[in-house]
């Protein structure tokens, strides 16, 4: 499986998720800068957490206009996987690859935290390792994790089963709880929690490892 | 002949204003033969501040051992730094921002903690870890919330952005910081000991690089603003606090990085306190070579900025460097790709002279040893502290039952749980963070290693204030019995020492006898100082803070899977006490927070005995015989027992002792640890600790969903846990 982290300014995650993609899948995913025009050929594009261009704007927003990101967004249209985790997922509404937007965090501060959610769609390209209904825990650090859309968009999701992650207990003020979405075709997905967090017991925990695994399985 | 001391530029206001006595400007016209211009007078007015000239404290730092096997750098540097083994270091600082977040919290914690990864990345190291020691005034007091809330945002808002993790620290309240809070930020980074960069230029016709952030008119005079006292006005000092721009820093810090894989840099030194002025007399300074700079060169934020604002400005996220001559254009791309300014700004010269030219004419010429070594060096006049000898007497009777102190103490300001802070912090970025905020020590993984860095800060700010010399003493056994707990090997420290007025002799007097405590716990424990600052006049309106002399600590682990935490893991396993115990509690929490008396002398500590009773621990941990440690520090012997229990979900019960309960419950005697042993192992500790000359007490077992004293429930952990996590979020949740 040949995979690719892109590296916006201020991606802090970057390495993080490079990291667990090397540990869990076996294979080095390439690095690519913002600015570069070109994506190598690859089987899933990571989008990292961090403050691309120091959140200024409206978080992901600039980085939504990166060069780079042409070319995800061409990727995506032809299917290949997109995965935006905290930062990333900003970026994938910002983009409009992922329905949405996520505001500031409910009572505005900067939330670090181990929370509990449960896997509401466990039969995608990224959760099929999960048990059906499994409840894990992942940790979520971000200032502007408050997911919102109107009701109705809402409700397609729900109703689509486009909504895969939801907090067991709301660290951030979310509509309906949601912490992880993904996209009609069941190829980008976005997260606020931090599955590149948890792949070590003295980590914390282990949580993230089937979901590097589930994309390995079905891309490799 | 005496030359004339003034003319239509500088007169004696002007002076004043620049914080400048008398005596040292008469020093300086005398040196250079001629007044100062206006630049050059901002020039001496912060390299003589004595927050760049340390000129009140330097003669006693002396004093403070800073050698040992394990030591690369000691103090004088950007940061400290100690080997780790297998080419590996760490370097590391702590340094305050007390007065600029007084004045504007967010921005004033923000830059700081901006600063500190700064003096740390300047020297080749990626940051893996910040952590900081605050202080605020009472709760009770009008600005504490608004104080406490911004430093934490700012706190968060800088080390989240720059991805590195937030792991602890530690915060006290009380009313003497009500006019000076103290935000003292640490950063512990990583580096190759064959990649590491120093500040001292050399050489001749090299260039003289500035890279970073555009200089603006932000932060003049920051240095000289944080070396005075307050009065009722100082928010007028507003405009002397820098903006911090994180996105900024964390190119800075890839670009640096990136450019220090090459061999291009002979010097580097970041553009902290007193800016471009700082930073190039430092590297001249260190190097023994002259400066030239070309004004017209720094790239600017605003029209018009004249030499004086350029070279007094403390814009942020700006480095100076020596290239090797003939490596600018590779220098350069590195920095526009990560869209940073890059600016050739002058050389390197022949001579000892700071040169400054703007628009074709040179405007400062000053002589650099007259700035840095030859600055004034005092000797201030202090006067000793009569520490009280005798333990504080109260009676027992009236108190009330040891159950209801507990859950009072565990509630108090100053035991209350931190999480409310630490969760704005991102601890686990980096994904190192094996023990995160908690704990007596957080535990950072070297990535990629089994090897891990314990770091803490510590400090007793009332011990200092009842006995210095105790005080300063206690703050470096506490950092070292923090590490040990965990089970590291203590390494050295850094020290943030922060007082008031110093031209108060008995303000000076806590400074020097703090330091001679510490120096002797240094010296007895083998935990050299390779690292620091100080921070004096932290006083508003004549009144001084407690002395506070913080103390960072680094420690290694070799494996961090054999690593100790505070949480309780089985029941059953014996509770068992190491070190001797008297019951002191002149100057402890239970004194201040139930019987409302913050008299008596502070717990001694016998750093012999310290040094026995941790290296048993160690021995413990690393055997595998121990894996729930927790050092006895606010709050005694139950306290402690009861952040076991909280943390790890199950209660103890507890033999009541022979003789005054308070105290056996509640003293603060030092170098005690808790721990919970397995019955299995409980006689080879016994032993392992009698072969030692170390003292046990078995106080009871670990069991049930309360703390109990002889099978009666003292407070049940829900109680104490409410108690425990409210009193932050509840005080909070009134803010503005």
């Amino acid at each position: 499986m040949k995979s690719v982290v892109i590296v916006f300014p201020a991606s802090n995650c970057d390495r993080d998720v490079a990291v667990a993609l090397q540990k869990v899948t076996g294979g080095q995913p390439v690095m690519v800068w913002h600015g570069d025009a070109q994506l190598p050929e690859c089987d899933l594009i990571v989008l990292p957490g961090g403050f691309s261009y120091g959140d200024y704007l409206r978080t992901g927003a600039m980085a939504a206009h990166s060069p780079i990101m042409r070319e995800v967004k061409t990727h995506a249209e032809r299917g290949v996987p997109v995965l935006g985790i905290c930062n990333g997922f900003q970026v994938l509404t910002e983009s409009g690859l992922l329905p949405g937007a996520l505001m500031t965090n409910a009572n505005l501060k900067f939330v670090c935290r181990s929370v509990s959610l449960r896997v509401e769609n466990t039969d995608t390209l990224y959760t099929h390792k999960y048990p059906v209904g499994a409840s894990v825990v992942i940790p979520v650090a971000h200032h502007g994790g408050n997911y919102f859309a109107d009701e109705d968009a809402l409700d397609r999701l729900e109703g689509e089963g486009q909504v895969v992650f939801r907090y067991e207990d709301n660290p951030n003020g979310s509509a309906r709880d949601i912490a992880g979405i993904i996209n009609s075709n069941g190829r980008v997905m976005g997260l606020m929690p931090h599955p590149e967090r948890v792949i070590e017991p003295e980590l914390g925990g282990t949580d993230g490892i089937p979901l590097f695994q589930g994309i390995m399985e079905r891309l490799a | 002949m005496t030359a004339a001391l003034y003319n239509n530029e500088i007169s004696p206001s002007t002076v004043s204003e620049h914080g400048l006595s008398d005596d040292e400007y008469a020093l300086i016209v005398e040196r250079l033969g001629r007044i100062p211009n206006l630049t050059e007078l901002g020039i001496f007015s912060v390299m003589w501040s004595e927050h760049c000239s340390y000129k009140s404290s330097r003669r006693w730092l002396k004093h403070l051992p800073t050698d040992g096997p394990q030591v690369i750098c000691g103090p004088g540097e950007n940061a400290g730094i100690v080997d780790i083994g297998d080419g590996q270091a760490i370097v590391f600082k702590m340094e305050s921002h007390n007065h600029p977040s007084f004045i504007e919290p967010y921005q004033g914690a923000a830059t700081g903690v901006g600063g500190i990864m700064r003096d740390v990345f300047t020297m080749g190291a990626r940051p893996i870890a910040n952590m900081n020691a605050l202080r605020f005034g009472e709760p009770e007091h009008e600005k504490t919330r608004h104080l406490l809330s911004g430093v934490v945002a700012g706190i968060g808002g800088y080390g989240n952005c720059m991805g590195v993790p937030t792991v602890g620290g530690e915060v006290n309240f009380h009313p003497r910081y009500n006019g000076n809070i103290l935000v003292n930020a640490m950063t512990v980074g990583l580096v190759e000991t064959d990649k590491i960069f120093y500040s001292a230029a050399k050489g001749a016709g090299n260039p003289v690089v500035y890279v970073g952030s555009k200089t603006g008119r932000d932060g003049i005079h920051g240095a000289t603003m944080a070396s005075a006292e307050f009065d009722d006005d100082s928010d007028e000092k507003r405009p002397t606090v820098q903006v911090g721009d994180p996105f900024t820093e964390k190119l800075l810090l890839e670009a640096c990085l990136e450019l220090m894989q090459e061999d291009a840099i002979i010097a580097i030194q970041d553009m902290g306190a007193a800016g471009l002025t700082s930073s190039s007399v430092e590297m001249a300074s260190k190097g023994g070579v002259g400066f030239r700079l070309d004004l017209d060169r720094v790239p600017c934020r605003e029209e018009a900025m004249t030499p004086y604002e350029m070279m007094l400005s403390e814009s942020q996220e700006r480095m100076l460097m020596v290239l090797q001559p003939g490596k600018e254009e590779l220098a350069e791309k590195i920095f526009r790709k990560w869209e940073l300014d890059f600016a050739v700004v002058g050389e390197t010269i022949p001579g000892s002279n700071l040169t400054l030219v703007h628009r074709g004419s040179e405007v400062a010429d000053l002589p650099i040893d007259f700035l840095t070594d030859d600055a004034p060096n005092y000797n201030r006049p202090w006067t000793s502290n009569e520490p009280v000898k005798d333990d504080i007497a109260f009676d027992s009777a009236k108190c009330p039952d040891p159950g209801k102190c507990l859950i009072q103490l565990v509630g108090s300001p100053d035991l209350a749980s931190r999480r409310w802070i630490w969760e704005q912090y991102d601890y686990s970025v980096m994904a190192d963070t094996v023990s995160g905020p908690g704990g007596d020590a957080a535990v950072v993984r070297i990535h990629g290693t089994s090897k891990a860095i314990a770091i803490t800060t510590d400090v007793t700010p009332r011990y200092c204030e009842a006995d210095p010399f105790e005080g300063g003493k206690q703050a470096v056994a506490e950092a070292w019995r923090n590490l040990t707990a965990v089970g590291a090997t203590p390494l050295a420290i850094t020290d943030c020492l922060n007082f008031g007025n110093p031209e108060r002799p008995e303000i000076m007097g806590q400074f020097v006898e703090a330091i001679k405590g510490m120096a002797e716990a240094c010296a007895a424990l083998n935990f050299p100082v390779v690292s620091g600052n100080v921070s004096l006049y932290n006083e508003t309106n004549g009144q001084a803070i407690l002395p506070t002399p913080a103390v960072g600590g680094v420690g290694l682990l070799k494996n961090y899977t054999k690593r100790a935490s505070i949480g309780f893991k089985t029941e059953g396993d014996v509770v068992l006490l190491l070190g001797s115990t008297t019951g002191h509690l002149g100057a402890s929490l239970f004194a201040r927070e139930v019987l409302g008396r913050e008299d008596g002398p502070p717990p001694p500590v016998d750093l012999a005995a310290e040094r026995r009773t941790g290296d048993l621990v160690r021995e413990m941990i690393e055997e595998g015989l121990l894996s729930s440690v927790h050092d006895v520090s606010d709050g005694g012997v139950l306290v402690a027992i009861t952040e076991m229990a909280l943390a790890g979900e199950i209660g103890a019960d507890l033999s009541s002792p022979d003789g005054d309960p308070y105290r056996y419950l509640f003293g603060e005697d030092q170098g005690r640890y808790v721990c919970a042993v397995s019955p299995q192992n409980l006689d080879r500790m016994v032993s392992m600790a009698q072969s030692a000359s170390v003292q046990t007490a078995q106080l009871g077992h670990v069991t049930g969903t309360a703390i109990a004293l002889d099978g009666a429930v003292l407070a049940p952990i829900g109680d104490l846990r409410n108690q425990h996590e409210s009193w932050l979020p509840d005080y909070m949740g009134t803010a503005e």
